[in-house]
């Protein structure tokens, strides 16, 4: 198993009521790697995050975060359906952004970072204190730690939910269009820290429209539209210099 | 022109109605008023009644009555709307039928069907699996007046229960619990830590309601001779006829309880989540974002 990436996904299959979303999805990131996937409305792309980390169950295919299976368990070659609570062990390795920040509403921003640590990782609440304030620094929210998410500003909301992602020092990070719900002036902020997080190293899966993100901090570019990968490749030759018709009209349409 | 210059005087607007409608309600408070003077009440012998033993009783009994039917309808009630919000059919099924059956019948009729019991099951026994029981004993022994009064009560007021907590679940946006799962949280902590909290806005202001009313609702207990306030007063005025006289001093007692409870159910709900913090409703967090 450690010869796999740190995420493989293989043949994966999504339908809701008869409609095919997801047709059969192949990819790989590897550790360190920054991916970002993008596509027109409905492509899929969200649906797919949301199948690593099981938030939704996939029809057919597998998807290995770090050598698990997400959501079974690999006996004498075949897959056992996980409980629930056993899926939830899993999740902590996955951080998660939403595009509506989904920021608890009865805790503080700090609350919202601490929780995680204190109430899956069993880490003593001073450590956990500790931990969280230096999250919210990195993010530039050391002011606002006491504030109520309906204090805070959408982009501020936002950087208190990846903080309260990495306090559960995740080995991969999932962002579901993180910043699609911004007003235009509070982009640059959330991406700002997209963008270091990317630059240390975390392993990153993006879903988004922000090109000028994907060209800068991505490693590579996957173009998904009708539930099937369309185009893979380095930013400069995906949106630079695109092989499928596909991609160009979306191109065109978007940076138009 | 003037108003250039000087400020102009201002001649407010005379609201005649509000005048004429303000002194038609006082001159109907004044009647009533005398109406009451003239009335074959002994005003007097009414504070007395309230001190009468067998009112402080009635009192407690209503009190404990209420609370313990309250405090089991909770229990019963969420577990009844985890039922009925669970992935199992035959759970929702299950919970569907008890709201349906109980919020159906009267809570008089409830009561009075736990207090004959006895009529169809003489006996109540619950056996072990290798012979010998558990329980065996006569039903009109287990379930004495109170206990019926309670049954009835806290059973129907747990369907009640059941539709407020469910309510109160379902307002909470799929958003919080992704969440909770994403950062690894197990269903039992999600809805412990991150579900029910934000629930409880929607939850308390109902239940606060449904204490009060179940306060008063104790007053069906009466019925099968439960001491409670109504049939504390029905005892004195047995004696000296002084019916409405012993009535007042009973509405007092619940005018009492239940104001209690109100300030009681203030202060819950200023606790549990104030609107300026809470999950935001979506017009806010769009405003906001």
């Amino acid at each position: 198993m450690s010869d796999l990436p740190l995420l493989r996904t293989v043949g994966v299959h999504k339908s809701y009521g008869g409609t095919e979303v997801l047709r059969g999805i192949d990819l790989d990131v590897a550790k360190g790697r920054v991916v970002c996937l993008l596509g027109p409305s409905g492509g899929g792309k969200s649906t797919f995050l949301r199948c690593v980390n099981h938030l939704e169950t996939v029809d057919a295919g597998q998807i290995w975060v770090a050598g698990e299976p997400m959501g079974y368990r690999l006996r004498h070659g075949k897959l056992y359906e996980l409980r629930e609570r056993e899926v939830a062990r899993q999740r902590r390795k996955i951080g998660m952004v939403f595009q509506h920040f989904n920021l608890f509403g009865h805790r503080t921003a700090l609350q919202n970072v601490m929780d995680g640590p204190i109430r899956v990782l069993g880490t003593p609440r001073e450590q956990a204190r500790a931990e969280a304030l230096d999250l919210l620094e990195r993010v530039g929210l050391a002011e606002r730690t006491g504030a109520y998410p309906a204090q805070l500003s959408g982009g501020q909301q936002q950087r208190v939910a990846i903080a309260r992602s990495l306090a559960m020092k995740p080995e991969l990070m999932l962002f579901d269009e993180p910043t699609s719900a911004l007003d235009p002036e509070l982009v640059g902020d959330v991406l700002a820290v997209m963008t270091s997080l990317a630059a240390e190293g975390m392993t990153m899966l993006v879903v988004t429209h922000e090109m000028g993100f994907a060209a800068e901090a991505a490693d590579e570019v996957v173009f998904l539209a009708d539930g099937a990968v369309v185009e893979t490749g380095p930013p400069s030759q995906v949106l630079g210099d695109p092989r499928e018709d596909r991609t160009r009209q979306f191109l065109a349409r978007v940076l138009a | 022109m003037a108003a250039d210059t000087e400020p102009l005087p201002v001649v407010p607007l005379r609201r005649w109605g509000r005048w004429i409608s303000a002194l038609i309600i006082i001159a109907l408070l004044v009647l009533l008023g005398i109406a009451l003077g003239n009335a074959k009440i002994q005003w007097n012998s009414v504070p007395d009644f309230l001190w009468y033993r067998v009112m402080a009783i009635g009192l407690l009994n209503t009190v404990v009555l209420a609370v313990l039917a309250q405090a089991s309808a909770i229990v019963i009630g969420v577990v009844i709307a985890l039922l009925r919000l669970s992935a199992n059919p035959v759970a929702r099924w299950f919970a569907s039928g008890y709201i349906w059956l109980f919020r159906g019948l009267p809570v008089l009729l409830q009561i009075l069907i736990w207090y004959n019991l006895a009529l169809v099951f003489p006996m109540i026994s619950i056996s072990l699996p290798f012979g010998g029981h558990l329980v065996h004993e006569q039903t009109n022994v287990l379930i004495s007046a109170f206990t019926a009064a309670l049954l009835g009560l806290a059973l129907n007021e747990s369907a009640y229960m059941a539709e407020i907590v469910r309510a109160g679940l379902t307002s909470v946006s799929t958003g919080q619990t992704e969440a909770a799962k994403s950062i690894g949280m197990t269903p039992a902590t999600t809805l412990r830590r991150v579900v029910l909290p934000q629930a409880m806005r929607v939850i308390i202001p109902p239940t606060g309601n449904d204490f009060i009313n179940m306060l008063k609702g104790t007053s069906m207990a009466s019925v099968i001779g439960v001491t409670e306030l109504i049939h504390a007063s029905n005892n004195i005025s047995s004696h000296n006829l002084l019916v409405m006289e012993t009535l007042l001093a009973a509405a007092v007692w619940y005018m009492v309880v239940v104001t209690i409870a109100s300030i009681g159910q203030h202060y819950l709900e200023r606790a549990f989540g104030a609107a300026d913090r809470g999950p935001v409703s979506r017009a806010a967090r769009s405003a906001r974002v």
